[in-house]
C-alpha cells in the first residue's frame, strides 16, 4: 500500500495579486523512501509540505495517509495521527519552546502521545537521545545552549518519539554547516534504514537532495514540472527548472591555468 | 601585486565575550584580488571583515596591525558591504531610488537628477528590468535575489576599490545563487575591485576565488591559491572540508530505492 498519495492539490493565496501556491499538484511516497522536493524560492515546495502536515487547508484535492483520509481528520482525532506523521523545520531554534530543556521537549511528545508511563520516561528520552547520536547527559541541559547541529538532533529525536511511517523535513539541514550536514544525513539515513520511515526532504539544494533521496520532484510555480529517479532526473533533466537547478549547483573547481597564472 | 591592506597579528574580542572571536591573524589582501574567506559559524570570518573597516560593535578590542599602504578607506566611498539578509540592508518605507540617491549624493558631487540617472544606469547593470519603475518601487516589492542585486548596486555605486560580500547568497536559493555569483565576478573583473567573499561553501569559493583562506575556531588554518587549497590542501580541516562537499558527483548515502 502507497503511504502517502496527494492528489491534484490547489492552494491559491488570494489578493491584489492572485499567488497559486499549488497547482494540481500529485505526489506519491512508499514506505521507506525517500522524495526529494526541489524548487527555488517561491516554487510552492514548502506550502506542499505544509498541506501535508496539516498546518495549511488546501482549496481542493485529496491527501490519502497509510489508506485514510488525512485532510478529513479533526480535533482529537488528527491529533492522534500526527504520532504517524512527523516533522523537522529548518530552524531548530525556532522550532522549540526557548525555555524548554532537551528533555523536557522530547519528553512532551511522550507525554502528549501517551507513549509509555511518567516513571519510564527519563529511560525513553535516554534511548531517543542515543539514537540520535546524543548521550543521556544532554537531558538536562537548556534547548539555548547546545549547538545547532545538536538542536536539529534533538528535533529528529523528538520526532522519532512518537514512531512515525513519515517524517517531512522542511529544509531542515538547509542552516547547518558543512560538516554537521553531513553527519546528519547520515544520521537520517541510518535511522531510515534501521526503521523503515519514509522521509519527505523538501530542499532548494539539489546536491543535498542527491545524496539521500531515491526519486525527486522539482517543482516550479506551483506545479511539478518533473518527477522520476534522482539519478535519472539529474542525467537528464527534461524540465527547465530541472536543468537550471543542474547547472546551479555549485562545484569544486580546480587546476584550472587561467586561474592559476592570477593567483 | 601590492597588498592593498596588509593585516597582521590581528585579535579581536567582543565586548563581554570571554575569549577572542579572532587570534593573531596575519595575511596580506592584495589589490585587486578576490579573496574567499571559508569558515564554519562562529570561525571568525565575518568579524575579520567588520574589524578590516571598523564596523566592530562599541568595547570590542582589536589588537595587532591593520596597515592600508594608500590610507585607510572611507565608509560608503572606498569600500561597499554587502550583507547576508538583503532584507534588513533597507529601509523599508523608502523607495529604492531614494536609497541609492542619498548614497549618491552624499559621496559623489551629483544633482538629484543625475544621481538618479546614475542610479537607473546601476540598475541596468545589474540587470534589474525596468530600472525607472524600480526607483520608484519599494524594497518588498522585489524577490530576495532583486534586493540583493540592488544592495550590490549600492554597494558599488561610488566605485570603491573594495567590495566585502558576507554570505550574499546563503539566503536565496541556489539558482538565484549562482546568478548572483556570477553578477559579483563579472563586476569586480570589470572595474577591478578587490573582492573579499566570505563563505561557509568552499565550492562556491572555488569557483569565483583566485585565493582561499580557511578559518576555524576564530584562527587562520591557511591560505592558498583556489587551486592549492581545493586540490592539494595542507591542513587536515581543509581535507575535511573538501570531503564533506556535495555535488553532483560525490557518493549517495542511500541505495536502491526500496
Amino acid at each position: 500500500m502507497t503511504l502517502l498519495e496527494v492528489r491534484n492539490l490547489t492552494k491559491v493565496y488570494p489578493g491584489k495579486r492572485r499567488v497559486t501556491a499549488l497547482g494540481d499538484v500529485s505526489i506519491t511516497l512508499e514506505r521507506g523512501e525517500t522524495l526529494g522536493l526541489v524548487g527555488p524560492s517561491g516554487s510552492g515546495k514548502s506550502t506542499l509540505a505544509r498541506v501535508i502536515m496539516r498546518l495549511v487547508e488546501p482549496d481542493s484535492g485529496s491527501v490519502r495517509f497509510e489508506g485514510g483520509d488525512w485532510l478529513a481528520l479533526r480535533g482529537a482525532a488528527l491529533r492522534t495521527a500526527r504520532a504517524r506523521l512527523q516533522m523537522v523545520f529548518q530552524d531548530p531554534l525556532g522550532a522549540f519552546n526557548p525555555r524548554a530543556t532537551v528533555g523536557g521537549a522530547i519528553g512532551d511528545a511522550l507525554r502528549i502521545h501517551h507513549i509509555g508511563t511518567r516513571a519510564d520516561r527519563p529511560d525513553r528520552v535516554a534511548a531517543l537521545l542515543e539514537r540520535v547520536g546524543l548521550t543521556p547527559d544532554h537531558a538536562p541541559r537548556a534547548i539555548t545552549e547546545i549547538s545547532g547541529g545538536q538542536r536539529q538532533r534533538v528535533a529528529i529525536a523528538r520526532a522519532l518519539a512518537t514512531a512515525p511511517a513519515l517524517i517531512v523535513l522542511d529544509e531542515a539541514v538547509s542552516a547547518l554547516d558543512v560538516t554537521v550536514r553531513a553527519r546528519i544525513l547520515d544520521l537520517l539515513v541510518t535511522l531510515q534504514r534501521e526503521e523503515g520511515i519514509a522521509y519527505l526532504f523538501v530542499s532548494h539544494d539539489l546536491a543535498v537532495v542527491r545524496a539521500v533521496a531515491h526519486r525527486v520532484a522539482i517543482m516550479e510555480a506551483g506545479r511539478i514540472v518533473e518527477t522520476g529517479p534522482t539519478q535519472a532526473v539529474i542525467a537528464a533533466p527534461t524540465s527547465a527548472t530541472g536543468r537550471a537547478l543542474v547547472a546551479a549547483v555549485p562545484r569544486l573547481i580546480f587546476n584550472s591555468p587561467a586561474k592559476e597564472a592570477t593567483a | 601585486m601590492n597588498a592593498l591592506v596588509s593585516i597582521s597579528g590581528l585579535t579581536v574580542t567582543y565586548p563581554r565575550a570571554a575569549t577572542p572571536a579572532l587570534r593573531d591573524v596575519t595575511l596580506d589582501f592584495l589589490q585587486g584580488e578576490k579573496l574567499a574567506v571559508i569558515g564554519e559559524s562562529g570561525s571568525g570570518k565575518s568579524t575579520l571583515a567588520r574589524a578590516l573597516v571598523d564596523l566592530l560593535p562599541p568595547g570590542s578590542r582589536r589588537d595587532g596591525k591593520i596597515d592600508w599602504p594608500e590610507g585607510p578607506p572611507a565608509p560608503g566611498r572606498d569600500y561597499g558591504y554587502v550583507f547576508q539578509d538583503p532584507g534588513a540592508s533597507f529601509d523599508p518605507v523608502l523607495s529604492i531610488g531614494t536609497q541609492m540617491i542619498e548614497v549618491l549624493q552624499t559621496h559623489l558631487s551629483l544633482g538629484r537628477h543625475d544621481a538618479r540617472d546614475r542610479a537607473a544606469q546601476l540598475l541596468v547593470r545589474m540587470q534589474i528590468p525596468s530600472p525607472a519603475l524600480a526607483l520608484d518601487a519599494f524594497p518588498h516589492q522585489f524577490s530576495g535575489g532583486q534586493k540583493q542585486r540592488i544592495a550590490i548596486a549600492i554597494a558599488i555605486a561610488t566605485g570603491p576599490k573594495l567590495l566585502i560580500a558576507d554570505e550574499p547568497t546563503s539566503a536565496l536559493d541556489t539558482v538565484v545563487q549562482a546568478e548572483i555569483v556570477a553578477l559579483l565576478k563579472d563586476l569586480v573583473e570589470a572595474d577591478n575591485m578587490a573582492l573579499l567573499f566570505i563563505t561557509h561553501d568552499i565550492a562556491l569559493a572555488s569557483g569565483l576565488a583566485d585565493r582561499i583562506a580557511v578559518f576555524r575556531d576564530a584562527r587562520l588554518v591557511e591560505i592558498g591559491s583556489a587551486n592549492q587549497i581545493i586540490g592539494a590542501p595542507r591542513e587536515a580541516y581543509t581535507r575535511g572540508l573538501v570531503a564533506t562537499h556535495l555535488d553532483l558527483t560525490t557518493p549517495v548515502l542511500i541505495g536502491v530505492a526500496p
